[in-house]
């Protein structure tokens, strides 16, 4: 499969051979709407029948502390004061000070304006410029931008918004895309938009900062436009298709996930090319967790199970896993008053 | 003509919902006869775990509720338990294989003790707290406030009503919430209490009844690092002693076993087991 041609294009060639042409609304909808359907009951029968798998003692701390690597740590609040973003990253960095043999977390996840002050606190740790050695997991910044979570901005503020992002230290970008011309079928705008978005993660040596395209799938509707969506994305040159921004309910679904999941690995059977996913919001609990970790591995393999290929949006979910974790350690049950107060 | 018989399968009280056990298990209960009464679910470890996070949750209303109102509380649990003297009487004769006087009697006793429990609400913070002299221009004061979440093994014995009453009520006057094991053997008064307690005022998750072995659960309570208070009551028969060393590893507060006819009778000291003195300075105007 890595022998297709389409492995070798640009984004714009690969996009431009399979649609037939420019990526105009007319060529867009006539290629995402060829796309065929999707069994609404059978997807979610399938996503609840992943949900059912037992994961036990030597696989459950195994995936435990997997998904505590996978994690984008997250606060996307208002109120969001730099001291809130140093806590958060100081527990990025060391998430169980009861015991140092704890993973560290993928990324954190903050708004624009805090990038300086994540980078500045991850310090030697931090994934870009960083300086700590091999063995030990740098941690990303990733910074959410173009107007989230709304995306109801002018281009050009959207534009601006991901380049501070990116010259403050963002290793990733998180943006949104405009849900409102997506259903207005305005497919080459939300086309054209992932695109100067990308151009714009150019940082000034050349580096990209990896594109994370928010889909916002509570907004989508149906499970079709899921999948026309997440095909959109990736054509347009995302990195990552990302669920939701976690202001809108419902958020990230086992079956929503499972179906981009299904474009992510007939993204990489036609062009060898691999695409993360990031189910974010809504995930809290370790015991929800493992079953995407099911999900991932069932639908396009455990090797998807890295940082740059899966990730998971949550805030909450870290302190569920780690009293799992300190359960497994201790062989009693743990409570919240041995993890921190978020 | 004969009725068709409705063999009963009851379920847990946790979190204010009737939950099944996680682990699907079920045990016979029987009548002091061995006649099948019903089926009870035996509970596992992890339907006590999710009995202490439903109780933690519930702490914080309960324990900021205002005494009276949690006075108020629990003195209608007392009414519900009158409205349903009739079954209670009935299952214990069943279970316990006494007549209907003596059931009589004990249903009358844990409504009594109830009402005494619940009319202490308000009452027993002005006994056990002080406004203490000190040697300076403060007011100090010292008030009893709730402990926490209280694991509670009940009473084993004869009884069966009567004991976990006993038990559970003085820990709810201070505002603590309870994950109570219920009597192994005769479990249907603690079933239909939960009962009672659904159709109450008391707020889903801060009385949780598991039911099932207390040898096999009560070790994972008193180790739960989020459980403050450990009331051993029924926990005669069990190795108790290993219990009160593994809630040491959390400090938690422990009551030893009682037996014998006047375990846990009614007291303020068993209110104020489960409470924590705060002491405030509070400077006085110099005026």
């Amino acid at each position: 499969m890595t022998s297709s041609p389409l492995a070798t294009y640009q984004p714009d060639q690969r996009a431009a051979s399979l649609i037939g042409g420019e990526a105009t609304d007319a060529n867009l909808r006539r290629y995402l709407h060829g796309i065929p359907g999707i069994d609404a009951v059978g997807l979610e029968a399938r996503a609840a029948d992943l949900g059912t798998r037992s994961i036990k003692t030597s696989s459950k701390r195994w995936a435990i502390d997997t998904i505590i690597g996978l994690i984008d740590l997250t606060t996307l609040e208002g109120a969001d004061t730099p001291g809130k973003v140093r806590s958060l990253v100081a527990k990025a960095l060391v998430p169980d000070p009861g015991d140092p043999g704890c993973p560290r977390v993928a990324a954190v996840c903050v708004y624009g304006d805090m990038v300086g002050t994540a980078v500045t606190a991850l310090g030697s740790a931090h994934a870009a410029g960083g300086t700590e050695g091999a063995g030990v997991q740098r941690v990303h910044v990733a910074a959410v931008a173009t107007a989230f979570p709304s995306g109801r901005a002018s281009l050009a503020i959207k534009l601006a918004d991901v380049r501070d992002s990116v010259a403050a230290g963002a290793d990733e970008i998180d943006m949104v895309i405009d849900r409102g011309a997506f259903l207005a079928g305005r497919f080459g705008q939300v086309y054209d938009e992932i695109v100067a978005v990308k151009d714009a993660c150019r940082r000034a040596d050349g580096s990209v900062a990896h594109l994370k395209v928010i889909l916002e799938t509570g907004e989508l509707n149906t499970y079709d436009n899921v999948r026309r969506a997440s095909w959109l994305a990736i054509l347009a040159g995302g990195d990552f298709i990302k669920t939701s921004t976690g202001k809108v309910a419902p958020a990230a679904t086992l079956p929503v996930t499972l179906s981009m999941l299904e474009v992510v690995r007939d993204w990489h059977r036609l062009t060898g090319v691999r695409i993360g996913v990031k189910p974010a919001g809504g995930i809290r609990t370790s015991k929800d967790a493992i079953k995407y970790l099911v999900t991932v591995a069932e639908t396009v393999g455990e090797e998807w199970l890295v940082p740059h290929l899966f990730r998971f949006g949550a805030s909450s979910l870290l302190n569920d896993v780690l009293l799992q974790r300190q359960k497994m350690t201790t062989g009693h049950y743990s409570g919240p008053d041995y993890v921190t107060i978020d | 003509m004969n009725r068709l018989a409705i063999p009963k399968t009851y379920k847990l009280y946790i979190g204010g919902k009737f939950p099944r056990s996680e682990s699907g298990r079920v045990y016979e209960v029987l009548s002091h006869k061995g006649e099948f009464l019903a089926n009870a679910a035996k509970g596992s470890r992890k339907d006590a775990r999710d009995a202490v996070v439903a109780a933690r949750s519930a702490l914080g209303g309960w324990a900021g509720a205002t005494a009276y109102n949690r006075g108020q509380v629990l003195y209608r649990i007392a009414e519900l338990l009158e409205g349903r003297r009739a079954q209670f009487i009935d299952e214990i004769m069943s279970s316990e294989g006494v007549n209907a006087a003596v059931a009589s009697a004990q249903v009358d006793e844990a409504i009594d003790r109830w009402v005494w429990y619940a009319g202490w609400a308000d009452k027993y913070v002005q006994v056990a707290g002080n406004a203490n002299p000190v040697s300076g221009p403060f007011f100090n004061l010292s008030v009893p406030e709730p402990t926490g979440v209280v694991a509670i093994i009940a009473p084993q014995g004869t009884e069966s009503l009567l004991g976990l009453v006993s038990a559970i009520a003085p820990a709810l006057v201070a505002g603590n919430t309870v994950v109570v094991v219920a009597n192994e053997t005769a479990p249907l008064s603690a079933i239909s209490l939960g009962e009672v307690l659904a159709t109450s005022d008391v707020p889903g998750g801060v009385v949780n009844i598991v039911t099932g072995s207390p040898a096999e659960i009560a070790p994972w309570l008193a180790s739960h690092a989020d459980v403050n208070a450990l009331d051993l009551v029924g926990a005669g028969d069990l190795d108790w002693v290993e219990l009160q060393i593994s809630a040491a590893d959390t400090l938690k507060r422990v009551l030893p076993p009682e037996t014998g006819t006047d375990a846990a009778a009614p007291a303020l000291s068993r209110i104020l087991a489960f409470t924590e003195l705060k002491t405030v300075w509070h400077t006085k105007a110099i005026l």
